[in-house]
């Protein structure tokens, strides 16, 4: 059983921990620096924090002592050669000029987003832009996965060559810097082969690999947009996170831009289960229940166009047959004048235990599935990502 | 040989620098931020992304002037310069 939940803020790290039957957080280091995901990897137990410095750019940071002391983790950075396609931006072609092409610009990490663990030794990163780094050394040395950049819906090989000249992946305002360009955000790894692996992009969707990121494929058939001319395009989807059921891994959830998803046969195939009659349609993450693949919950919002809670109170939306219906769990949650946005690492799931973190800088818990909910902090800075370990 | 002056912020992560005088042999800018890295291994990607260019929110003075060049840090350093590694000021 997890007794400690790590929390990624915009202003440091906490641990959250029970003592004297009571939940608190402490501030255990990066104090003043934006920290957007933290994890433990469960080979290692070393603790990983994604840090994104308003001056100093992203930097990885590394305790291996439960979190007491932090130290830098080693650089990651786009190798020289690395070159994505840029559209261009409003008001960037002169009068009277066809408007300009893609332009080839070299790639510089904007953004470390979030961290998976695969076989022991083996760590993922993912980045804005777009980006897949790989450790095969425990985290001593990160590469780029070359067949992911390089994939054919991105433009190709824009090492070596001028590619298709094409990108089919848009972007997220997600990055730090205000550039605009596709991060990944998720990254999922199969607990039966650590080959087999999911990612997901802002925005482009998701894709999958069976070989250990030598090929990707996407997995987005079923998914539908509204904001392209075709709902069910290959590509342009808006995951904002998925996740699977440890469990029972054909099950995977996607809370989407456009709505809620849901698979039961490993991404092959998705199925709309929003209920927006209930509220249950737009927000940022989702967490799989590790046993049941039909059971998983969310913490809805109101709309894309607005972002906050829906009618000003806060719910979770727990689901328990596959997204056929959902039940709404507010008690402890506050009900009124709540406007709590909920990120997509916010959310974590560890054996019936939840906890979530807003951007109103307020951190709830929950010891029993989700049906009652205690406060943990009222006063933390925006949280990022919450996460047991 | 060029004086540098850090940002007290810089000392934060980098506290093996604290007391020491920063002189460096630098014919450019470029040369500063390389031999700064070579003192405290890291730092130049504290004030240079991975294709040496300036970060954003990141400022170096040569004297009074602002550094032109945030691209290459092709900007000249005599021997006797002074040269300042600020954060920017951007808000918030």
């Amino acid at each position: 059983m997890s007794d400690r939940v790590l929390v990624g803020t915009r202003k440091g790290t906490f641990v959250v921990e029970k003592s004297n039957g009571r939940w608190s957080p402490r501030l255990v280091g990066h104090q003043g620096v934006g920290v957007n995901f933290v994890a433990r990897d469960p080979n290692s137990g070393t603790l990983w924090a994604a840090l994104g410095h308003g001056h100093w750019g992203p930097k990885l940071s590394k305790s291996t002592d439960g979190g007491e002391t932090w130290e830098d983790g080693p650089t990651v950075a786009f190798p020289a050669g690395a070159r994505h396609l840029v559209p261009p931006f409003p008001g960037e072609t002169p009068e009277g000029e066809e408007p300009a092409a893609a332009r080839l610009e070299d790639a510089t990490v904007q953004k470390l987003w979030v961290m998976a663990f695969g076989r022991p030794g083996r760590i993922y990163i993912g980045t804005i832009p777009g980006g897949l780094f790989v450790s095969d050394d425990d985290g001593k040395t990160f590469e780029l996965n070359r067949p992911l950049w390089d994939h054919e819906s991105r433009g190709g090989n824009l090492f070596d060559t001028e590619g298709s000249g094409f990108t089919h992946w848009f972007g997220t305002p997600a990055s730090e810097g205000g550039n605009f360009a596709p991060g990944i955000h998720s990254i999922l790894v199969d607990p039966r082969d650590p080959d087999h692996l999911y990612v997901a992009i802002s925005t482009a969707g998701v894709l999958e690999s069976l070989d250990g990121g030598e090929t990707w494929r996407s997995r987005n058939k079923g998914m539908l947009m509204d904001y392209l001319p075709d709902p069910a395009a290959e590509w342009g989807h808006d995951p904002h996170a998925i996740e699977l059921c440890k469990g029972d891994p054909d099950h995977l959830w996607q809370q989407n831009h456009c709505g809620v998803f849901y698979s039961s046969n490993g991404g092959a195939e998705w199925k709309k289960v929003s209920k927006p009659e209930q509220g249950v349609h737009f927000g940022f993450p989702v967490a799989a229940d590790e046993r049941d693949g039909r059971t998983a919950w969310l913490v809805p919002g109101k709309a894309d166009s607005q972002r906050v809670t829906v009618d000003g109170s806060l719910f979770v939306a727990r689901t328990e047959d596959g997204g056929e219906t959902w039940t709404d769990l507010r008690e402890g949650l506050p009900q009124d004048g709540a406007y709590d946005v909920v990120y997509r690492h916010a959310l974590s799931n560890a054996n019936g235990r939840l906890a979530f973190g807003s951007t109103t800088g307020n951190l709830y818990l929950s010891e029993d599935r989700g049906d009652t909910w205690q406060t943990v902090s009222n006063n933390l800075p925006p949280v990022y990502s919450v996460m047991w370990a | 040989m060029a004086r540098v002056e850090l940002t007290r912020h810089l000392y934060l992560y980098f506290p093996q620098l604290e007391g020491q005088e920063l002189v460096v042999e630098a014919e450019t800018v470029a040369d500063v931020v390389r031999e700064l890295d070579a003192l405290a291994p890291g730092l130049g990607g504290y004030v240079c992304d991975e294709r040496g260019r300036l970060r954003m929110h990141v400022n170096i003075f040569v004297g009074d002037e602002r550094v032109a060049d945030r691209d290459r840090l092709s900007d000249p350093v005599a021997p006797d310069s002074l040269v300042y590694v600020l954060q920017a000021l951007s808000g918030g």
